[in-house]
């Protein structure tokens, strides 16, 4: 059985999508069948950065009415042949999602795949709770910033409470996945530690994501950035995040891009 | 046009708890009224000045047949104070307000109908109403007490604690009227904590934490970490920038001192 974890914060704009697909591909390249599911009905981003803007035929509102088999819907990665995209359809309204039929997808899905990754929209509204709602575990990426912060601190209070697992009693995983963090901010008190970020939110941390162009670059191109160039900060922070998930214990690193002497006067010329 | 407000002190609101007479009428309704009618003839007044809460929870009836309960009620001189169990689509304007959250007390016992007249007169102004019975003396309450047939027929342990082991989340609130709340865990921003009795918690306030809400003035507030949007004790409250910035980020206790709420670290 395959395990279902939504990607969520609350917040927009804090990297949602861009991790879905960095953890997917990390966890395919480990050789596992993962499917990133786009939940974030009428503004689909997740086919853009998956670079498979072009091949979505049904989607997955199409599938949960009946107009779609699962098997129609899902489109294949061209660079790794165990990663699956289900898009969500850019023409509906969130409302044509239903609770029955996310739970009919998530179960077929959990048959085939050893990875669910759902990307949550933005908020605590009817997308975002259907996408936590039949989760085994959650994902709660966070930018080390206030507003953030507390976003996510509503998310995981939500986590907690309108989840199956937690009315069930049981006791739902949550991982934090700290993204946009640039250590020279951070020192400079322009953002918030990592610890700070960590005892208000009291949850295990599987990766510090570094404020990177890489990212940016890797989007535009259609590509998750743990594909587009594995080798940059990010990717590494990426698949050392998906390790974590998989059950491994890595040592933390707090990731600091070394700027020489040059790129430092440089890097504040530009900010 | 503005208001200018020229008086600066802040309303006091508080939550109080009274005891009333619960009604669970049964079907069929004529049935339970002629038996009430049986009960109004052996003990005069019997409901005259009492606070009596309609609870019809446990009878399925329409907002018609509720209507004419209520008339019914009333004509028998019952007045209700508020109705419980009714969907919020059963009550409308000149109806009582819809109540819950009640807690179970004492049964009132019924006179029987042996029952010399004297206790029966007497019954008519059995006061346990806890505020409600401030009007008569208090000697008065406890020799009726002691003569009158109430009997303690249910008495539930009372929970005066309430621990929560983990961190209250931003937009959760912990509300708990009857006692002290304990949070092993911190009391996150845009959460809120309400208790009758004190609230401890063992980590960092950064939400609003309510103490004393049911006129406890002598509640307390302890926490390892100040950084309260809002603390209150006893309706008295505080904001953030009226706290001595001292304060902030240290482990402190906040207690009532007359209007005033006092704070000290804790070493």
């Amino acid at each position: 059985m395959g395990k279902v974890i939504v990607v969520t914060s609350g917040k927009g704009g804090v990297g949602k999508t861009t991790s879905t697909a960095a953890l997917g591909a990390a966890l395919a390249s480990r050789g596992e069948k993962v499917v990133v599911v786009d939940f974030d009905v009428g503004l689909r981003n997740l086919d853009l950065v998956m670079g498979a803007e072009r091949r979505v035929v049904y989607d997955l509102v199409n599938v949960i009415q009946g107009d779609a088999k699962l098997p129609q819907a899902l489109i294949r990665d061209k660079r790794l042949d165990n990663l699956f995209l289900l898009p969500a359809s850019q023409t509906r309204d969130k409302d044509a999602l239903t609770s029955e039929g996310v739970e009919r997808v998530m179960a077929d899905l959990k048959r085939y795949f050893d990875w669910i990754i759902c990307d949550s929209p933005a908020g605590i509204e009817r997308g975002a709770t259907l996408a936590m709602r039949h989760a085994d575990m959650a994902v709660v990426v966070t930018n080390p910033e206030v507003s953030s912060v507390r976003d996510s601190d509503r998310i995981i209070g939500l986590l907690d409470s309108k989840t199956l697992k937690a009315e069930n009693g049981e006791r739902m995983e949550k991982y934090l996945l700290l993204t946009r963090y640039d250590v020279n901010r951070a020192e400079r008190g322009d953002m918030l530690k990592v610890d700070d970020v960590l005892e208000i939110l009291s949850i295990p941390l599987i990766g510090i994501i570094p404020e990177s162009m890489d990212v940016l670059r890797a989007s535009n191109i259609g590509a998750p950035v743990t594909l587009a160039d594995a080798k940059s900060a990010p990717a590494q922070a990426y698949f050392d995040a998906a390790r974590r998930l998989a059950g491994e214990v890595l040592p933390m690193t707090i990731p600091g891009e070394k700027r020489g002497l040059f790129g430092k006067i440089f890097g504040r010329k530009a900010a | 046009m503005t208001k200018v407000l020229t008086d600066a002190r802040s309303i006091r609101i508080k939550g109080r708890s009274f005891l009333a007479v619960v009604l669970s009428p049964d079907l069929p309704l004529d049935n339970w009224l002629a038996r009430l009618d049986d009960l109004a003839a052996r003990s005069a007044g019997f409901f005259l000045d009492r606070p009596v809460v309609l609870d019809i929870s446990e009878v399925s009836i329409d907002k018609i047949e509720l209507k004419d309960l209520l008339e019914q009620l009333a004509e028998r001189n019952v007045r209700i104070m508020g109705i419980e169990g009714a969907r919020p689509s059963m009550l409308g304007p000149g109806m009582p307000p819809a109540m819950r959250g009640g807690k179970a007390a004492s049964d009132f016992e019924v006179p029987e109908k042996s029952e010399d007249k004297s206790a029966q007169e007497s019954s008519g102004q059995v006061g346990v109403a806890t505020k409600q019975g401030a009007k008569q003396p208090e000697t008065d309450t406890d020799s009726q007490l002691r003569n009158e047939p109430i009997k303690v027929a249910e008495v539930r342990p009372v929970i005066q604690s309430l621990v929560i082991n983990e961190p209250v989340r931003s937009g959760q609130s912990v509300i708990f009227a009857e006692g002290d709340v304990t949070v092993i865990g911190s009391v996150a921003s845009g959460a809120e904590v309400i208790a009758g009795g004190s609230v401890h918690v063992y980590g960092a306030i950064r939400g609003r934490v309510m103490a004393g809400s049911l006129g406890n003035a002598t509640a307390r507030i302890f926490c390892r970490k100040l950084e309260a949007e809002l603390v209150a004790i006893d309706g008295i409250y505080k904001m953030a920038e009226d706290m001595d910035a001292s304060l902030r980020g240290q482990p402190v206790q906040l207690w009532l001192d007359g209007d005033i709420i006092m704070a000290e670290t804790l070493s």
